[in-house]
């Protein structure tokens, strides 16, 4: 595509006016990125211009800032002029069947215990195939619509719930708070709106909704969720199946708003491509997610860290309402070449605030594992505790484990503890087990399955138990 | 049941502990075998269970007719031996509950068996417990963290009992025991005797096998075995000490 396209996108949008339509071929926009590029984005999606301005803003901004070096990770600095922003949804289904997809991709999906219907849509298979999916996604859709939940594309949000985004984007992750959220907030592709009314209870688990509705996530994700006062909703993120994606550098954002008594429970399963077993290839994950906490109102992370060749992501609550919770519940596995620097931030502003962090690092093969924490107790924090746990688990003698804790506290009254193991899968405990009668292979999941126990039993039921298989899966080979 | 001729082994760093053990086993007889620290009793049981610390380097080693040396711990375990670990180790996370299940299934599926159905496991568990007189509590406990030396102990006669093996290997089951775990964990076992099955106990004192009663007592020093005899040689043992014996044999 060549200047002029960019030109005439820009030109045609201003006179669009049969709302949003769906029947874009696959495009690309030509590499690099410029203040053309940021409009031609916002044109496409047909955004008022407010948005435009949004991402133009944080595309200067952007320009003024340098790539962030000092996370434990070494890989080779990605070419931002490299890459191309912009890529139309891709329709097309890429097999006519389950009979043409790759069959060791089919292996893992049944061995995750992945429904056949969804295996389907993972692999990209047609979707008129999927039958049961698409009924199942339209009684989703009327049960949340009957309470007031609105739940779509986050392009679509900007459009028709243009006051509750402009309300809250960019209020806990502002455009300048650090490279890659600049970067997203210029170019984000697509993502999630999320809207809770007040004292509405979210009756389902917004994940299988998510599963089933995913399809092509991109690569500059935005998600924005708000749960009104005394509201409740649990959001699963991602998908314990192996995601394929050609884009190699990925920058989420992700926003939470918890107003007064409002409860947020945020789990993610993330299982992109880690690279062979040499350390070639797999993607860049470097993500922005915070939450903002009101009054009596509570934030719960999991996260579920399998994929990416580097990791790079703190999932932090602001605790600024007084007696308001966070937690942190992570557990981090790398194997092969994989390095992740992971860890949260717990920024206690209110009056007695809480936060758990619990981080369980397991790491295999030549991997590096690093846990970055940082506990903030303001002045005005009285009576605030966190408490907080790390635990490294160490599966050979090449891979590395790393603690970073940072705790600050201007309030006397306020208490904070920090515990950390590390630990080695010994000899004796393998040998124990084998004399029970289990494999080595067993005995490795089973310790491995006791070390995240905390962690997985804040999973929601199901994906506890394919999450626990992931771990067996990405552990394959790890051994001896 | 098990045949022990000529066995030679040394372990990983290179010290050769075992010279020339012989020793047969019998289904319904159990067998105490002491001897002073260094001698090689836990090493024999090591080698009997298939611990990789330790390389068998001769003699012959079998177990209901087969050669056993090429099996791995885990095969060896499935064909019925069962050895108490003198220290158990702590696996964090993991219930003593899942853990006997997760032991009990593989045994089962090595024999071609489905996984045992969940009522009848839970049935067999807590018959097992009462066993041992083991507070259900423990079952859902991590296993052995944070356990005191009996309970450890208690939990490994536990699991003897639930896997039900043919011949148990009891190592240094006693040390660490007041005299009322001691009187449990034996009293366990004694119930779990059968003409079918075999117990080897490893001890340095005789005060187990006051209620362990042994058909046999072997006296093991350096590597070999230089004294067999009935109970009453666990009792001479007991007034005179090993140094008759020692000098005995020298």
């Amino acid at each position: 595509m060549s200047k002029d396209h960019i030109q005439d996108t820009l030109d045609s949008a201003s006179d669009y006016k049969y709302g949003f339509h769906s029947d874009i071929e696959s495009e690309t926009f030509p590499v690099g990125l410029n203040e053309d590029i940021v409009r031609a984005i916002s044109a496409k999606k047909e955004e008022p211009e407010w948005m435009t301005e949004y991402r133009l803003k944080a595309y200067r901004h952007w320009c003024t800032l340098e790539e962030p070096s000092w996370a434990h990770l070494k890989y080779e600095r990605p070419d931002f002029n490299g890459i191309s922003y912009y890529s139309a949804p891709v329709r097309t289904p890429k097999h006519a069947s389950l009979d043409e997809v790759d069959p060791e991709l089919l292996r893992t999906f049944d061995r995750l215990g992945i429904p056949l219907e969804e295996q389907k849509v993972l692999s990209g298979v047609a979707m008129d195939v999927v039958m049961d999916s698409v009924s199942v996604k339209t009684t989703f859709e009327d049960t949340l619509k009957k309470l007031g939940i609105i739940f779509m594309p986050i392009s679509r949000a900007i459009k028709e719930h243009p006051d509750l985004v402009r309300k809250y984007l960019g209020t806990v992750v502002p455009h300048t708070d650090n490279f890659y959220a600049a970067l997203n907030s210029a170019v984000f592709s697509d993502g999630s709106f999320c809207y809770i009314p007040k004292g509405v209870r979210c009756p389902m688990e917004l994940s299988t909704y998510f599963r089933i509705n995913q399809g092509g996530t991109g690569q500059f994700e935005r998600t924005l969720l708000v749960a009104d006062e005394d509201s409740y909703v649990s959001y699963l993120e991602g998908c314990t199946a192996p995601m394929r994606d050609e884009n190699q550098l990925h920058a989420a954002v992700v926003e939470l708003i918890a107003l007064d008594g409002a409860e947020i429970k945020y789990s993610t399963v993330q299982n992109w491509y880690p690279g062979d077993k040499n350390g070639v290839g797999g993607i860049y994950n470097f993500v922005t997610k915070r939450g903002i906490c009101h009054t009596r109102s509570k934030i719960s992370w999991t996260q579920v860290e399998t994929g990416s060749a580097v990791t790079w992501k703190y999932p932090s609550c602001i605790l600024k309402g007084d007696n308001s919770i966070g937690e942190f519940y992570s557990l981090a596995m790398t194997n092969n070449y994989q390095q992740a620097d992971t860890g949260t931030k717990m920024i206690h502003l209110g009056r007695n605030t809480r936060s758990t962090i619990v981080s369980k690092g397991i790491s295999a093969g030549y991997s590096q594992n690093a846990y970055r924490g940082q506990v903030k107790m303001s002045r005005g924090a009285v009576g605030a505790r966190n408490f907080t746990q790390c635990d490294s688990l160490l599966m050979s003698d090449h891979c590395g484990a790393h603690t970073f804790p940072v705790i600050s506290s201007d309030c006397p009254t306020a208490i904070v503890e920090h515990e950390a193991t590390t630990s080695k899968i010994s000899e004796d405990q393998i040998f124990y087990c084998n004399q029970r009668g289990l494999t080595t292979e067993k005995a490795v999941a089973l310790i491995v399955n006791g070390f995240s126990r905390e962690v997985l039993a804040k999973l929601p039921m199901e994906f506890a138990v394919e999450a626990q298989k992931l771990l067996e899966i990405s552990l394959e080979g790890s051994v001896g | 049941m098990l045949e022990i001729k000529e066995l030679t082994a040394r372990s990983d760093d290179g010290n050769d502990i075992l010279k020339g053990i012989n020793l047969t086993v019998r289904p319904g007889e159990v067998h105490a075998i002491m001897g002073p620290n260094g001698s090689g009793k836990s090493t024999l049981s090591s080698v009997i269970a298939g611990n990789p610390k330790f390389i068998k380097t001769g003699g012959t080693l079998r177990f209901n007719g087969e050669e056993i040396d090429e099996l791995s711990p885990e095969e060896r375990a499935h064909r019925g031996i069962f050895l108490s670990f003198q220290y158990p180790v702590e696996i964090p996370g993991v219930s003593v509950n899942n853990f006997i299940k997760t032991a009990i299934n593989e045994k089962r599926r090595s024999m071609g068996l489905e996984d045992m159905p969940a009522g009848e496991l839970l049935r067999m568990i807590k018959e097992k417990a009462a066993l041992v007189e083991l507070d259900p509590r423990f079952l859902s406990r991590s296993l052995n963290e944070g356990f005191s030396g009996g309970e450890k102990k208690r939990a490994e006669i536990f699991q003897m009992a639930a896997l039900a093996p043919s011949l148990a290997i009891l190592d240094e089951t006693d040390s660490g025991l007041d005299i009322d775990a001691l009187r449990i964990v034996a009293n366990g076992v004694n119930k779990l005797k059968s003409p079918e099955n075999a117990t080897i106990v490893i001890t340095h004192y005789q005060r187990l096998l006051d209620y362990i009663v042994p058909d046999y007592v072997h006296v093991l020093y350096k590597g070999r075995i230089i004294k067999t005899g009935g109970r009453e040689l666990a009792l001479e043992l007991e007034e005179k000490g090993y140094d008759w014996l020692i000098k005995d044999y020298q």
